[in-house]
């Protein structure tokens, strides 16, 4: 408690380069998995293969994948875009199946009813679509945001600093408070953007909240 | 007027939906489609406004080819309705019915008095306008989806089913009502249904299909009770088809006797006086419709509604022969109740009347 005090500020400042390295990739994440999902939802072929390949992504440790993005991107090994990059390939393999399972959970008729009266293709994706399936999207957004802040503090043994850097302070040291605060923090921050995004999301789906005629 | 030609829809696994199916929908008319599953009628409705394209063959609609036409600028010119309303779940109502007005361009100000107005037309109540889909029971929904399809004023109407995804009251409700607006907008509708009775009910012509979108008749549903083309047509049409045929026969001047009545709460002295030794005496109400039949000798007090026998239908005059056949059928007294357009007595008819009426139409004749 006496260290987390005389430390407030190092905290903050972790804190926050914590939040943006794990919030930029979710915002970009969900960017590219709209059209990814979507063409998983409009050809049928490429359902399999799509959801299968994003979803194996997830599957690379991320440690490795940390040190193999400067080889590809021709960053420095301790350029923040590595974490950035990385990660935004986690939140991808994460979010496909999402957008796909949300636009595929948009009832049939609704669909029919929207072309029969002349809407368009494009415009019936964002007028009808893609807000009918926010509910299914945002749960999947919480998963890859909690995932996110977990994974970000991977990046502490790359000495990009943020609340990881506090473990690796901490064992460096033999030293239990900073661990615990970082852990703690990590788990602020977490709650944080998942109810963000729960909140965002109820605020999108007004017609979910009302009483249902019986 | 929407006319087919030698239209097929043959999908890609080989199967024929529709085969070489030629029909008019003439303007303001209602044309219904039935048949079994897998007779292509929705597949036909659907090469209308090209949500299916055809194999072959062309549909105009007033002498246009729709496959010329841009799908989403055709669409825009006809209303659909469907089965489950497909409603917007995330849109109120209002903003449901005003869907295709804003498509158009329309200004929203408008767009939104032109929903509320049809909010009224099919008999919602203003305050639902606001709400979201999710707060309406099944009928209004369905109301609503006949609002939105109606909202731009389409001169073509298509109906897949409307009115099959509710209870059988608010069914029948649903198809008066909509007679009632078709009375008054003379769209030219195609409406597709399984259900005989709904097609014979709505349809000003009704095309009966086969498995394999062939079309095994086509003709007003008087017409097809009268004289069902061949053993398909007779078996789909159903049974009692004589009787139901007098539906579509407009009842002659019938010979109606005067009925002495009962009012509703008198005693049950005075209504044995009034029956005068018959079994049964009709009860009104103070306007003079009819209530029920009393039957004095097991009574005693006074007559109230819980003593009558229900059973009776009511007649219009003027209505159809099947309707006052009916009433003289099921009357406890033999005597068919018939009442004037506002509900009130007119007389009653017995049933050997009304058979003979029916005996001295014209051989064969179709109304």
């Amino acid at each position: 408690m006496k260290w987390f005090l005389g430390h407030l500020d190092q905290v903050w400042q972790l804190m926050l380069n914590h939040a943006v390295l794990a919030l930029i990739p979710l915002v970009v994440g969900l960017l590219l998995a709209i059209p990814l999902g979507w063409l998983a939802t409009r050809y049928r072929v490429l359902y399999s293969p799509l959801i299968a390949g994003t979803g194996l992504l997830y599957t690379i440790p991320s440690l490795a994948l940390f040190i193999l993005m400067p080889l590809v991107l021709g960053t420095g090994i301790l350029d923040p875009v590595n974490v950035v990059v990385a990660l935004t390939i986690y939140t991808i393999a994460l979010l496909v199946r999402t957008v796909a399972d949300g636009l595929g959970s948009v009832p049939d008729d609704v669909v029919q009813a929207a072309t029969a009266m002349g809407i368009g293709r494009g415009r019936r994706f964002w007028s009808v679509e893609l807000p009918l399936a926010v509910p299914v999207i945002a749960a999947g957004l919480r998963v890859a945001a909690v995932s996110n802040v977990s994974i970000v503090s991977v990046a502490a043994l790359l000495g990009i600093p943020q609340l990881g850097s506090l473990f690796t302070d901490g064992f460096a040291r033999n030293f239990l408070d900073p661990i615990a605060v970082g852990i703690l923090a990590c788990m602020v921050l977490a709650l944080a953007m998942d109810l963000a995004i729960l909140w965002i999301s109820r605020a999108a789906t007004p017609w979910l909240r009302t009483r249902v005629a019986t | 007027m929407i006319s087919f030609t030698d239209v097929t829809k043959v999908y890609p696994g080989g199967t024929t939906a529709v085969g070489g199916l030629s029909l008019t929908a003439p303007t303001g008319k209602i044309t219904v489609l039935v048949g079994p599953s897998g007779c292509g009628k929705t597949t036909s409705l659907r090469m209308i406004n090209r949500m299916i394209e055809p194999t072959s063959g062309t549909i105009e609609i007033d002498g246009r080819d729709t496959s010329t036409l841009n799908p989403n600028e055709l669409r825009r010119g006809i209303g659909y309705v469907i089965q489950s309303g497909g409603l917007f779940p995330h849109r109120t109502i209002l903003d449901n019915i005003a869907t295709v007005p804003l498509l158009l361009g329309w200004d929203k100000a408008k767009a939104r008095t032109r929903a509320h107005e049809l909010l009224e037309r099919v008999g919602l109540d203003p305050i639902l306008g606001k709400r979201y889909p999710n707060q309406l029971s099944g009928g209004q929904q369905q109301r609503v989806g006949v609002a939105r399809a109606l909202a731009a004023d389409p001169p073509v109407m298509l109906m897949d089913e409307p009115f099959s995804a509710v209870d059988p009251v608010v069914r029948e409700q649903l198809q008066d009502e909509f007679l009632r607006l078709q009375g008054e907008l003379d769209k030219t509708i195609v409406f597709v249904t399984h259900d005989i009775d709904e097609a014979m009910k709505l349809g000003d012509q009704v095309a009966v299909l086969r498995v394999g979108g062939i079309l095994a008749q086509l003709a007003t549903p008087a017409k097809l009770l009268a004289d069902p083309h061949d053993d398909f047509v007779a078996d789909f049409l159903g049974r009692d088809r004589g009787y139901r045929g007098l539906a579509f026969a407009e009842a002659p001047e019938l010979p109606l006797r005067d009925e002495p009545v009962v009012l509703l709460g008198s005693t049950v002295a005075q209504a044995a006086e009034i029956a005068a030794g018959d079994q049964w005496v009709l009860v009104v109400d103070d306007a003079r419709a009819p209530l029920g039949w009393a039957e004095p000798d097991r009574l005693s007090g006074l007559i109230d509604r819980d003593h009558l026998h229900r059973g009776g239908t009511v007649a219009r005059v003027g209505g159809s022969l099947r309707a006052a056949l009916d009433a003289a059928l099921s009357a406890p007294s033999r005597r068919g109740v018939l009442v004037d357009e506002d509900g009130r007595l007119v007389g009653t008819v017995r049933a050997q009347d009304v058979l003979s009426a029916i005996e001295r139409r014209p051989a064969g004749a179709v109304a």
